[in-house]
């Protein structure tokens, strides 16, 4: 017995299993630390045994104590070791530990290399699958770079099993090593259609992700897409493919203009698939995600669609489906979605009001927080008090601060929304607004401030109301301010001091006002309210000492000024500048009022004309419209520049004298009257002539004659009759009732007239009804209360800019587009490696060149890395070139060009092909074909170019003929040759000219010319016809004749050499009938084809070069033999220069592309060689140009 | 002009395109306890254990009756509360909440065929199987497998090269209430 114990311990301490340690970490719980820290130590030791069993079991006990936050990096390579064990049950455990812990920062992770690549080659599916599946968490760029064409080969493996992972997993290797995209790309795509559904969807899943990231290359897969979509039943797959294709038709959108005729069509196409699935789905999370995507498309799209309200009306019955169910979370997505329809269509969702009012009392506050968002779009006249309310008892209510102040916001923004259109009782307004101040810990008070200041301004009629409001606020501040520390709210003293100020005469109680006003609390709020506290004091004292005056009270009136000097001092002293300051400045005005008044002078008209002048809103642009009078040069100087000092004031004096004043303020205190008068005068002026500041109409200097003056503001007085207070009732909730009953009132009255109909129906108790069958027109303000409007300066022009709709959807495409695109905005570019680093095999090398190099690149491979080779190379043939894009190719062609001889043929052969292996040789017999032709061709020319001699100073040699023409595609029965000319008057066209020639005893008619746009280079085609139209020749060919067609071509970037693939269709029509044929052909659009030849000065010339903001690059051509002067010719006319300068062997040589790059050439010829030093503003077309030209060379 | 116009129309609606990634999924009991986590982004330590902090308290300070989503930082936040157990998974704004909704139901329904009625205890104990589960049906936080018979297959057959001599259930006779309760799984979604 205490054997078999004994024998369990050391069991227990030499071989603890995964449970024993979650077993033994429950029953420590006190000292669960030291427990881990013990057991750490123990798996220190196991890990230091050879078992690979005990091992195993260490890590993955160790995997358990990660997951509770320890760290367990330094097993690393122990669990390296239990990851190549050759047991499956091990082999499992250390890739789940290496998932779990691994990271792109672990260094032994390089380790792994070969491990992973055996595991993947395992005859075992789930030694695969569990590599593969570890792969995905701490795939690195090494790994990814290693590992790419292992993967790739998965892709096609037999098992289901693996080729759905591997699918998967080639999306992270895309993220980290993105050049295996294009290769991969091919084989991706036959997935799509695999007969797998599992790897059918994880396709979808990799290019719905790789098209989220670069979605223009995916744009030839819509068609595939939108079949998928109508044909698919697994609604995984389906909501992933709605979105992909959501995702193209955004981009379709936009490559092919949201302009164009083809645009409804496609969005519709788009839309029919997705309404049906939404008429017929049951699976919610489908029905979600077509809805979402079908609203959209519909927002995105700019013109009205025929059934485009029909969808939307579908997409809100069904959210309202959503929303009206039991459960939360469709409810809260219900509600989400609907927000995204209200921007657009706010219509629409209006209609569903009940139902969103209904969700501000669900007990979820993040449900409630989802329907205050449509809140916004749901208010009208007649309902925004009774949603206010609704917000108030929930405000009243709320718990947690956040939701009451998002509350808070929701409310003021819902009542100030249009210049508070939808209010009609602003003394309700101001109620509300009061109410909100008893919130406390709020965060808002400033809005609630914003608003009160702007309401009370704007409003006129309101004011008295307002003011009345506010000093019981003034009154109370001690509640408000209670706290500093949860200030906030203490925001709204702010407001109402100077609400208080600056409306004074509307102040019934003005000394209580103004005593609370010098309350010593006061100095307790902070700076910038007390600030407004001194200034507005003064205008409220300035208020009482004139109607104290104007009564004879003289006694009253010096007790108020003695108030003043008595309390004023406690702001002197303040910390904060600002009301120091004023304080100070303000003590002094009064010491001498006192003075004034101890005189029994009378003081109140000086005093309050400090203040004279109403605020009025001015609108935001309104300095922009002032109208320029004619004949006002706004940059001519009014002075003379250096004499502007004197010029600037006819009253240099008081300026002075201000100045001297408020450095020496405390020293002298008294100020005098006519000193007094002048700052008035200098205020009224200012006021007068500062736009920002409308006088009122007294004023002598009025600006603006015509303009509607405050007291052209039609005012309607309120209407008193409303009683104001109704005791026991919070102060908003009167307005309510008052408002429901004088509605009723109305109702009642109206209904009267039309002869007593439904009057019993309406009463009280079916008010809810009444309000909602009434029509908008039916509610008379109960205040017919104006806003002002802002003021506008005289003859302000009337435009559209002003009147933007905030819910425009445009608004939003409303971008700078004159900005230069910063890096964040670039769009992802593959790039290729550069051919010294590159260290797996890329395919993007066309066949010819790979063959020719492989001895060598074996051998650097080898050299470089131990890396096994023979079977990626094996791969790398299949996956030669069948590429996509066709501005790719320019690309690829760069490439070749620079890792091939000098002695490269024209870069003819990359043609895309299917049968790779087989297409290799003939490519070889084509290409050489095509060198025997065009060097055929340049003999035997067929016209003199003219630019050859345009503007050099070459001497009378004899040149040899010269072609630009080249040959485009030839048949037995056509031969096409085209020649490229840039067009100086656009900057982004060339035109080519085709020439056709009948080779045949047939007659050719219909011809048709098609090209396969690139993203970068379009043919232009007629309004109205698609992409996939092509351009008819314009003419028909005899026999033997040949005739030339132009065709224009748009192109974005210059800087590179394209080739656009295209297919000429015609019909051959002899004498045993007629027979469609087809010619396809691949259009060349080399660098030199963008220059225009242009000539230039040789001082331009040499500024050009001064100027050092050209980009510098060189070449060199060995075994040159034709002479100089024809070299210069050569360049000349098939790189369409001109010569600037020629000295002996020496020539400097420019010209210019349609887009303005300056391309200079200095061109020195050697014994047997040429060397070329260009500079351009551009370095890749420079380096292209280059390219191009040594070609050339390397020709003669 | 119109291809910039259109270059920038379509930067400006890149941020706008739909993702659908699973950043992570964690799963943690009613008293804060971390039962599993999977990351699917690449995140160091300090921030997934912060990230974790503050979610779960995020998550256990929801009141029963409220609905499964919620805004955190940029991403939305999902999760499903299965007896004493939640299953919590981040995806990014454009996703759809209840696909993923799904998706964690389904792998409790794939628990629970696995292990039988399963309990928070069988996750506890046996959480490498927990992580396979997962694993051969989510990969890289996409779903790798529809079918829930694949996947359970691919699991058995997988535990098939397995030795068989561990007894994998010895943990069960640690009686705990709460742990051993069933995750009620419903019949349907």
């Amino acid at each position: 017995m205490a054997l078999k114990m004994v024998k369990g311990s050391i069991d227990r301490m030499f071989d603890k299993n995964l449970q024993d340690l979650v077993r033994g970490i429950r029953n420590h719980k006190e000292d669960e630390a030291k427990y881990i820290s013990q057991c750490i130590d123990e798996i220190k030791q196991e890990l230091k045994q050879d078992n690979i069993a005990v091992k195993a079991n260490a890590v993955c006990k160790l995997t358990y104590l990660q997951m509770l936050g320890y760290d367990i990096s330094w097993a690393a390579f122990n669990i390296i070791e239990v990851m190549s064990a050759s047991k499956f049950t091990f082999k499992r455990i250390g890739y789940l530990a290496a998932s779990q812990c691994f990271h792109e920062g672990t260094d032994v992770i390089m380790l792994t290399t070969n491990q992973i690549r055996k595991d993947l080659s395992s005859p075992n599916q789930y030694d695969t699958g569990v590599a593969l599946t570890g792969l995905s968490c701490f795939v690195t760029p090494d790994l990814a770079r290693d590992l790419a064409n292992d993967i790739m080969t998965l892709m096609s493996h037999t098992k289901p099993y693996i080729r759905k992972k591997a699918v998967l997993i080639m999306y992270k290797v895309f993220l980290k090593y993105p050049e295996s995209l294009r290769p991969a790309f091919p084989r991706l795509k036959e997935k799509l259609e695999d007969p797998d559904p599992g790897v059918q969807s994880a396709a979808v899943n990799v290019i719905c992700e790789l098209a989220r990231r670069n979605p223009k290359n995916y744009l030839s897969l819509a068609p595939l897409f939108f079949k998928l979509m109508t044909s698919s039943t697994n609604n995984w797959v389906l909501i992933k493919i709605i979105k992909l294709a959501s995702i193209l038709h955004f981009v379709y959108r936009i490559r092919f203009g949201a302009l164009t005729p083809l645009e409804p069509r496609l969005g519709k196409k788009l839309i029919e698939p997705l309404t049906n699935l939404i008429h017929s789905t049951s699976a919610m999370s489908l029905l979600y995600e077509c809805v979402n995507t079908v609203i959209a498309v519909l927002i995105s799209l700019s013109s009205g669609m025929p059934n485009h309200s029909a969808s939307i009306q579908l997409c809100v019955q069904k959210l309202r489906i959503l929303i009206e169910d039991s459960d939360q979370n469709l409810k809260y997505l219900g509600l989400l979605a609907m927000s995204k329809i209200l921007k657009t269509h706010p219509k629409s969702v209006q209609s569903h009001k009940d139902l969103i009012l209904q969700c501000l009392d669900d007990k979820d506050e993040s449900i409630r927080l989802r329907a205050l968002d449509l809140l916004y779009g749901m208010v009208s006249k007649k309902n925004l008090m009774e949603i206010v309310k609704k917000l108030m008892i929930h405000v009243d209510k709320a718990e947690g601060t956040t939701y009451r102040d998002e509350l808070l916001t929701k409310i003021i923004d819902i009542c100030s929304q249009s210049n508070y259109q939808y209010i009609t009782n602003f003394e309700w307004y101001i109620s509300i607004l009061v109410e909100l101040t008893r919130l406390e810990g709020t965060r808002h008070g400033h809005l609630i401030a914003a608003q009160m200041l702007d309401v009370a301004i704007r409003v006129k009629a309101i004011r008295k109301f307002a003011v009345s409001q506010m000093a019981m606020l003034l009154d109370n501040a001690h509640l408000i301010a209670s706290n500093t520390q949860r200030n906030g709210i203490c925001e709204v003293l702010y407001a109402a001091a100077w609400i208080c100020g600056e409306f004074s005469e509307h102040l019934e109680e003005a000394n209580q006002t103004l005593e609370a006003m010098l309350r010593p609390k006061v100095t307790t709020l902070p700076g910038h309210i007390q600030a407004v506290y001194v200034q507005n004091m003064v205008k409220l004292y300035a208020s009482i000492l004139q109607q104290k005056e104007q009564a004879g009270e003289k006694e009253a009136a010096q007790e108020i000024t003695q108030l003043m000097i008595e309390r004023l001092p406690q702001f002197v002293q303040s910390a904060d500048l600002e009301v120091q300051e004023r304080a100070s400045c303000i003590l002094q005005l009064i010491k001498y009022i006192q003075k004034l008044q101890v005189k029994e002078v009378p003081v109140a008209e000086e005093v309050i004309a400090l203040f004279a002048g109403e605020l009025n809103p001015v609108a935001p642009k309104a300095q922009k419209k002032v109208p320029v009078p004619e004949g006002l040069d706004l940059d001519a100087w009014i002075n003379e520049p250096p004499s502007d000092s004197e010029s600037e004031d006819e009253k240099p004096k008081t300026i002075f004298h201000e100045e001297e004043q408020r450095h020496s303020r405390h020293r002298q205190p008294e100020i005098d009257e006519e000193e007094l008068a002048r700052r008035r005068e200098a205020r009224k002026q200012e006021q007068a002539n500062n736009p920002f500041y409308i006088k009122s109409s007294p004023s002598p200097q009025k600006r603006y004659q015509d303009t509607p003056g405050v007291e052209h503001i039609p005012v309607v007085q309120i209407d008193l009759s409303v009683p104001l207070k109704v005791p026991g009732m919070p102060m908003s909730d009167q307005y309510v009732k008052l408002e429901e009953e004088r509605r009723h009132k109305q109702k009642l009255e109206k209904d009267k007239k039309k002869k007593k109909q439904k009057k019993e129906k309406r009463g009280k108790h079916h008010r809810h009804n009444s309000l909602h069958t009434e029509s908008e027109e039916d509610i008379a303000p109960a205040h017919h209360v104006d806003i002002i409007t802002e003021e506008m300066p005289e003859n302000a022009l009337p435009s559209d800019e002003d009147d933007k709709d905030p819910n425009d959807p445009y608004k939003a495409l409303d971008i700078d587009l004159d900005k230069p695109l910063a890096d964040s905005e670039k769009l992802p570019v593959q790039r290729h490696r550069n051919v010294e680093t590159l260290k797996s095999p890329d395919s993007e090398v066309p066949l010819v060149e790979k063959k020719s190099k492989k001895p060598k690149k074996k051998e650097k491979k080898h050299k470089d890395k131990e890396r096994d080779k023979g079977k990626k190379k094996e791969k790398e043939k299949k996956v030669v070139e069948e590429e996509e894009e066709e501005e790719k190719k320019g690309e690829d062609l760069d490439f070749w060009l620079s890792t091939a001889p000098p002695t490269a043929p024209t870069p003819q052969p990359q043609k895309s092909s299917k049968h790779k292996k087989k297409k290799h040789k003939k490519e070889k017999e084509e290409k050489s074909k095509d060198k025997k032709k065009s060097k055929k061709k340049s003999h035997h020319s067929e016209e003199e170019p003219p630019e050859s001699v345009q503007n050099g100073t070459l001497e009378d040699e004899p040149l040899p003929p010269m072609s630009s023409y080249r040959l485009l595609a030839e048949n037995p029965y056509i031969k096409m040759t085209y020649d490229i000319q840039g067009n100086l008057q656009n900057d982004s066209q060339v035109t080519v000219s085709v020439i056709f020639e009948n080779k045949s005893t047939s007659f050719l008619k219909s011809m048709e010319l098609n090209v396969l746009d690139s993203l970068n280079t379009k043919m232009l085609r007629p309004e109205g016809s698609s992409v996939h139209d092509g351009i008819p020749v314009p003419f028909q060919l005899p026999p033997g004749i040949s005739n030339e067609a132009q065709f224009v071509f748009t192109l974005q970037s210059i800087v590179m050499a394209q080739k656009l693939k295209g297919t000429l269709s015609f019909i051959v029509k002899n004498d045993e009938g007629s027979t469609h044929e087809k010619l396809d052909f691949k259009l060349h659009f080399s660098c030199a084809s963008y220059l225009i030849t242009t000539p230039c000065y040789s001082d331009a010339f040499a500024k050009l070069l001064e100027s050092g903001d050209l980009h510098m690059s060189s070449i060199k051509v060995d075994g040159i033999s034709i002479s100089f002067q024809h070299l210069l010719a050569k360049i000349c006319f098939h790189h369409h220069f001109s010569v600037v300068e020629r000295v002996d062997s020496c020539a400097s040589m420019y010209s210019r592309s349609i887009q303005g790059h300056h391309v200079c050439l200095l061109v020195k010829k050697g014994e047997n060689s040429v060397s070329i030093d260009g500079k351009c503003n551009d370095s890749t077309l420079l380096s292209n140009l280059l390219d191009e030209m040594k070609e050339t060379l390397s020709k003669c | 002009l119109f291809e910039t116009l259109r270059l920038r129309l379509t930067l400006f609606f890149f941020p706008l395109l739909p993702i659908q990634q699973m950043q992570f999924m964690l799963l943690f009991s009613r008293q804060g306890k971390l039962r599993l986590q999977k990351w699917y982004v690449p995140l160091s330590d300090k921030e997934k254990k912060k990230i974790t902090r503050e979610l779960v308290q995020t998550v256990l300070a929801r009141k029963p009756k409220m609905c499964s989503f919620l805004e955190w930082r940029d991403l939305k936040i999902v999760y499903k509360r299965y007896a004493s157990l939640y299953f919590c998974c981040a995806i990014e704004d454009q996703d759809n909440e209840l696909i993923t909704l799904e998706i964690i139901h389904r792998y409790v329904e794939l628990l629970d065929k696995y292990f039988g009625s399963v309990c928070e205890l069988d996750i506890i104990f046996n959480f490498e199987k927990a992580y396979f589960i997962l694993d051969e049906f989510l990969l890289g936080g996409e779903v790798q497998e529809t079918s829930k018979k694949n996947v359970l297959k691919a699991i058995e057959q997988a535990d098939l090269l397995q030795e068989v001599s561990k007894s994998n259930f010895s943990g069960r006779s640690v009686s705990m209430v709460v742990v051993t309760q069933k995750l009620h799984v419903p019949l349907s979604f």
